[in-house]
């Protein structure tokens, strides 16, 4: 059953590789600097590298907007974004894997009631403005480095022709990987919190978790994608689109895969955290807003008369469109499958007002008084908790609301000796596990009674000030403690 | 696959200044067999000209391996066009070059003496403006920078050439002891050797545009 709901998002990846593929390797195969068989083998195989290896940053990114929480749902997110992508493509527009799939998880959230994360869609939209104006950036400051280098070095016609080959398959190769890496969130993010492989090792050599497990399907539907459709788009590319030369096309893929880079590598992150600089926002950007973005910086660079905005206009248009449309398909969609085919699009996350949820909030300095009146009641949705508090006028503030819905956010948890005998040893510590065997029996309603439970026992468990690192991978392991002992 | 593409390269580059090394050498011989010519020494015109004859069949054969290597390996995708169309345009000259000789040594066109310092003059100026293409052409390909100074030297030669082509015809039309048909012949043959320079001309012209194209 897994497989068949797989299968939407096995969809949307082929889409992917059939589409996107093209602005890491069209302007190399589509002047024939490099055939497309090579262009496929290397483009297929560095897609499925980058996914694997790279691809969690972005993913938890797309997690944090909305954790689609049921099969069904998460299948028909994935169609929707795909479906979107295939009308817009069909229309003529460009497409971007990245506004389907925000767009259908929006839809998601609308449907169910779950009350969209702004803080992350901010983050997401926002990395769609920066990340054109980034590469554009980018080509300019890397054209105007190529052509000095070319004069400074006088590198003549037939050395520049071999010199630009090599970089267009060193910048495909990067652009296969970065690809990977910020884009499988895309494909495969929705169903990591539903997945239900396991953690497994080869032979003690290496590991991949169930995460990486769902990348790596995700990564050969789109190196699938690649082999199969994506010559024709290569060529479109390569010959009508970027009719620009060698030389442009490889600083283009060049500056393409560097943003995409910045989008979604978390060892960059960490070594900016580690030097105390600010950290660039992990998102799954489009790769095709990437390659527009360095087209027309060069565009401009040479006086800009070159560049058919009405072409730009279109794209912007197609931009805004994607996620609107996707959001639409998946709002009606989910309601027929749940409604006609009663399927459980998602698991309900109910709210309830409990004593010690308004201690937690008055200890927050928020006035409780209007939430008294409401000390007991239960609520099957945000969207219901959250009218309810605008009924009794409670006075709003975004980040007061939210911490009020963390609060009462009902999750009931029992720990118990099997589910803890279940644990990684690899993964968790031997104190974070000792921990929780102190708490063996108990149980919890709302996971920050959990957490900090366990921070009173251990410091393992305690968020560290200036640890970024160490408090992402606790979050982590929090995250997965709260499904592990989730009971009914 | 990756040295694939460097000897590639090392082949076509050599084969280019091989096909251009021909260019130039057919215009020395061809040079020299006109004074052997006009001296009157018919013997070793023609082996000159059978020596020009060689180096042209030399430039054919060049000019389809380094069509064939340009269309076949994928090299230079975006100006594979302009360097074939740069390379049939130095061929041509190369064809001019031995046209004029075997219409020499056919039509045996007798030059009165006080023709032959301008006659000896127009070739060399036909020549020049060749040779300056010639090292126009080669900096296109390994310093572009440069080419635009050879190429106001071939600009010079065609001027230079177009000033005795005319003095010469005049000359010829004002002398008085030649039958109209015997001026007319020379001055068929002083049209022949003016045409080289104009040739020569029209392909920097060419070749300006292909620069342009290539411009960073």
């Amino acid at each position: 059953m897994f497989l068949f709901f797989l299968s939407s998002g096995l969809f949307l990846g082929w889409s992917l590789g059939a589409n996107d593929a093209a602005n890491v390797f069209g302007t190399a195969v589509g002047s024939r600097m490099i055939t497309f068989k090579r262009a496929a083998v290397l483009c297929g195989v560095f897609v499925i590298l980058g996914a694997v290896i790279s691809g969690a940053g972005t993913s938890d990114t797309i997690g944090k907007l909305g954790t689609v929480n049921a099969l069904a749902g998460a299948f028909i997110v994935a169609l929707a974004a795909a479906l979107s992508v295939y009308i817009m493509t069909v229309i003529g527009y460009p497409v971007s894997t990245s506004q389907g799939i925000i767009g259908a998880i929006v839809g998601w959230n609308l449907f169910t009631g779950t009350l969209i994360d702004y803080t992350s869609l901010i983050k997401i939209v926002s990395s769609w403005i920066a990340c054109p104006i980034l590469a554009a950036i980018f080509s300019i400051i890397l054209y105007k480095l190529v052509v000095f280098c070319i004069k400074a070095f006088n590198i003549q016609m037939f050395k520049l022709d071999s010199v630009t080959r090599y970089g267009l398959i060193i910048a495909g190769i990067f652009g296969a990987y970065t690809l990977g890496a910020n884009n499988i969130a895309n494909v495969m993010g929705v169903f990591v919190p539903v997945s239900p492989f396991r953690d497994i090792s080869f032979m003690g050599i290496f590991s991949l978790t169930s995460a990486q497990q769902l990348f790596l399907i995700g990564g050969i539907a789109i190196a699938i994608g690649i082999i199969t459709y994506s010559k024709r788009v290569m060529m479109t590319v390569g010959t009508g689109i970027m009719k620009i030369s060698p030389v442009s096309a490889f600083v283009t893929v060049w500056a393409h895969s560097i943003v995409l880079f910045l989008f979604s590598s978390q060892s960059l992150e960490c070594f900016l955290i580690s030097h105390g600089l600010p950290t660039i926002p992990l998102v799954p950007v489009s790769s095709s807003q990437a390659i527009v973005g360095a087209v027309i910086g060069i565009g401009l660079l040479k006086g800009g008369k070159g560049i058919r905005w009405k072409t730009v206009g279109r794209i912007s248009v197609g931009w805004m469109a994607t996620p609107l449309l996707a959001a639409l398909i998946s709002f009606i969609s989910l309601f027929f499958f749940q409604n006609v085919f009663q399927q459980q699009t998602y698991k309900p996350v109910g709210y309830i007002v409990s004593t010690a949820a308004i201690e937690r909030i008055e200890n927050q300095g928020i006035s409780t008084d209007k939430l008294k009146g409401m000390l007991g009641k239960e609520y099957s949705s945000a969207f219901r908790f959250n009218n309810a508090l605008k009924e009794c006028s409670f006075p709003r503030r975004g980040r007061d609301t939210r911490f009020i819905m963390e609060s009462t956010e009902y999750h009931k948890m029992e720990i118990t000796g099997t589910a803890i005998r279940s644990l990684d040893a690899k993964w968790f510590t031997e104190e974070q596990i000792q921990a929780l065997e102190k708490l063996e029996g108990r149980v919890f309603t709302h996971t920050w009674m959990m957490d900090e439970a366990l921070a009173r026992i251990s410091p393992s468990w305690r968020i560290k000030k200036d640890d970024t690192l160490f408090n992402r991978r606790l979050e982590e392991k929090m995250d997965h403690i709260y499904d592990l002992f989730h009971t009914s | 696959m990756e040295f694939d593409f460097f000897t590639r390269r090392q082949g076509i580059e050599t084969r280019i200044d091989e096909f251009l090394n021909r260019v130039s050498e057919a215009g020395l011989i061809f040079k020299g067999a006109i004074v052997d010519y006009l001296k009157g020494d018919l013997q070793t015109f023609e082996n000159k000209r059978d020596r020009l004859h060689e180096t042209e069949r030399q430039g054919d054969v060049l000019r389809r391996e380094l069509e064939h290597m340009l269309y076949t390996k994928t090299l230079i995708p975006e100006s594979r066009g302009d360097v074939l169309e740069l390379i049939e345009n130095m061929d041509r000259l190369l064809d001019h070059y031995k046209s004029a000789m075997w219409r020499i040594d056919i039509e045996q066109p007798q030059i009165c003496d006080e023709f032959h310092e301008d006659f000896k003059e127009l070739v060399a100026c036909g020549v020049e403006a060749v040779e300056s293409t010639v090292c126009a052409c080669r900096a296109f390909f390994r310093n572009i920078d440069t080419a635009s100074t050879h190429m106001d030297k071939v600009i010079y030669w065609e001027k230079k050439s177009d000033v005795v082509s005319t003095r010469l015809q005049r000359a010829i039309f004002r002398h008085e002891e030649l039958r109209l048909s015997h001026k007319r012949h020379i001055r068929d043959f002083v049209r022949s050797m003016e045409k080289i320079a104009d040739e020569a001309e029209d392909v920097i012209d060419r070749l300006s545009i292909y620069i342009i194209k290539r411009a960073l």
